[in-house]
């Protein structure tokens, strides 16, 4: 029983750190990234060794200086606030979107000895309705985070926000319909493995395949949901100097960006459980690589699981990436244009992709 | 589920649930009624019930209560509705005790007289996505459509009426 407990907090905590490393370099990649897409330097402000390496570690500025700057900041509590929800805030906000990592399966299984160790931290049998119920507690971190400020900018951001969340998670929720008819499954490792298949033998049969607009529309809701440009009308710059957390500071606002950020991850995550194969590497199978033609490579296990690992860390660093090309490449959407794709597009599509995928699925018996 | 998870699970969701009702405040009461709902949502994933644990979440305590919020917060009800709210008639007062003294009559005589039936070991499957489907589309498959109709006709009526208004 204590090994089983060991076990289980081993994997949390490998599965949380998987996640806030991800949080703290994306970060960093955000940082670079816009620089290197608006077409200058950007994060270069850490030339600690003098000029003696050859490139400049402006990562650790990001990555070491600026958390520690952020949470030793002084904690403004704006007058009229309410303590209490303006303390739990953030905590809401950060909760449920990392809480959601606890379904994602990260690897198959590892055998040491006698036992066999399932690769995910909870194995729930209706792991997407879980990701979709926390998903939807993330709301209330942007809701009570605006309203106990007692600011209008807040109070408007949060009411934006969470009308775009609740719209984009039908869309969002409606889109996984088609994936979840594919597998036959709500469980996320069942799905996982369902992907370690080929199709005619040569095409790993990743969900992509056969989900292509189901992909789409979750991706687009996702990224609607991490509530970022195209679609940060929760915070919106120009308008509501930060929306829905203007009036926090310090480690709280920190947390509310760091949220967000995860929530990036988040999504990267679970569209790479669904629609990329999750920890698959195409040919793997758990005693090692079977290429089609016949051609086997044997590989001890460790190695195996190592490389499922590594290739969904990957998957998802992959996503993280186009999700930011996305954020430095669009304008702000309005906000009747925001409504109008969740209900009037998305939605739509999303129905349509249900109905193709059941009556095919019957059709293909 | 052991004794003292139950034990613990009860005493929060009872606390949370008074919370509820007593808290002057309409956000925080909202707020403890989520939490409530998050708890017993708890309650049934100790029991097995997966399936309506993650679904009690996503209705409940994702949509539902959003919407709750939503209207406290866009009415900004504040705290001074509270006192409105106990000062009632001394007639009113007296029901209120009567009634609540029946209730914790019937109650205590309940939990005397009935024994307590032993635990019953639920079938395999119990509570998950196969036997919430069976169940919903299969055995009660009519039911479960004139609801849909009901709604139906529930969400085309509150447009009109919405829309009457505007103009």
């Amino acid at each position: 029983m204590w090994a089983d407990a060991g076990i289980a907090a081993v994997k949390s905590l490998v599965m949380l750190l998987l996640a806030l490393n991800l949080t703290l370099v994306l970060l960093w990649v955000e940082r670079k990234g816009s620089a290197l897409i608006q077409d200058r330097i950007g994060a270069n402000r850490a030339n600690i060794f003098g000029g003696i390496l050859p490139f400049n570690l402006g990562i650790v500025n990001t990555l070491i200086a600026d958390p520690i700057k952020m949470f030793t900041k002084e904690d403004v509590i704006p007058d009229g606030a309410d303590k209490l929800l303006h303390f739990f805030g953030p905590f809401l906000a950060v909760f449920p979107v990392l809480a959601t990592f606890a379904a994602v399966p990260f690897g198959d299984v590892l055998v040491i000895g006698d036992r066999t160790i399932n690769l995910q931290v909870a194995d729930l049998n209706v792991g997407i309705l879980y990701v979709l119920a926390m998903s939807g507690l993330s709301v209330y971190g942007v809701v009570l985070g605006g309203w106990a400020t007692n600011s209008r900018w807040s109070l408007l951001g949060a009411i934006r926000g969470s009308a775009q969340m609740i719209s984009y998670e039908i869309a969002m929720g409606l889109g996984l319909i088609g994936a979840i008819l594919t597998f036959g499954t709500l469980d996320l490792q069942a799905i996982a493995r369902a992907q370690g298949a080929t199709i005619w033998g040569v095409i790993p049969a990743w969900g992509i395949i056969y989900q292509p607009l189901g992909f789409l529309i979750f991706l687009v809701a996702g990224i609607a949901e991490t509530k970022r440009v195209p679609f940060d009308l929760p915070e919106g710059e120009s308008e509501l100097t930060s929306g829905y957390f203007t009036e926090y500071s310090g480690s709280k606002q920190a947390t509310f960006m760091m949220s967000d950020f995860a929530e990036i991850v988040v999504v990267s995550a679970l569209a790479t459980t669904l629609f990329f194969g999750a920890w698959q590497v195409p040919y793997l199978a758990r005693d090692g690589f079977h290429f089609p033609g016949g051609f086997a490579l044997a590989l001890p296990q460790l190695v195996v699981v190592a490389m499922q690992v590594v290739s969904f860390i990957l998957k998802i660093l992959v996503l993280c990436c186009f999700q930011i090309l996305v954020r430095w490449s669009l304008p702000r959407y309005r906000y009747d244009q925001l409504m109008d794709l969740g209900w009037k597009t998305l939605l739509p599509l999303a129905l349509a992709n249900v109905l193709l995928t059941a009556v095919i699925i019957v059709l293909a018996g | 589920m052991g004794p003292v998870t139950f034990a613990v699970l009860a005493t929060a969701l009872v606390v949370s649930a008074l919370t509820v009702v007593v808290h002057p405040s309409p956000v925080k009461s909202a707020m403890a009624l989520v939490v409530t709902l998050f708890l017993l949502a708890v309650v049934f994933v100790f029991l097995g019930a997966h399936m309506i644990a993650a679904l009690q979440v996503i209705v409940y305590a994702g949509a539902i209560m959003v919407l709750f919020l939503f209207v406290i917060m866009l009415l900004n009800l504040s705290d001074d509705g509270a006192e409105a709210r106990h000062q009632g008639g001394a007639l009113f007062r007296l029901g209120a005790w009567i009634g609540g003294g029946v209730l914790a009559v019937e109650l205590a005589a309940l939990f005397l007289r009935v024994p307590f039936p032993a635990p019953a070991t639920p079938p395999a499957g119990y509570g998950g996505a196969e036997a919430v489907a069976t169940a919903l589309f299969v055995d009660y498959l009519l039911p479960f459509e004139l609801t849909s109709i009901l709604l139906l006709v529930a969400i085309v009526g509150a447009v009109v009426l919405a829309q009457r208004r505007a103009a």
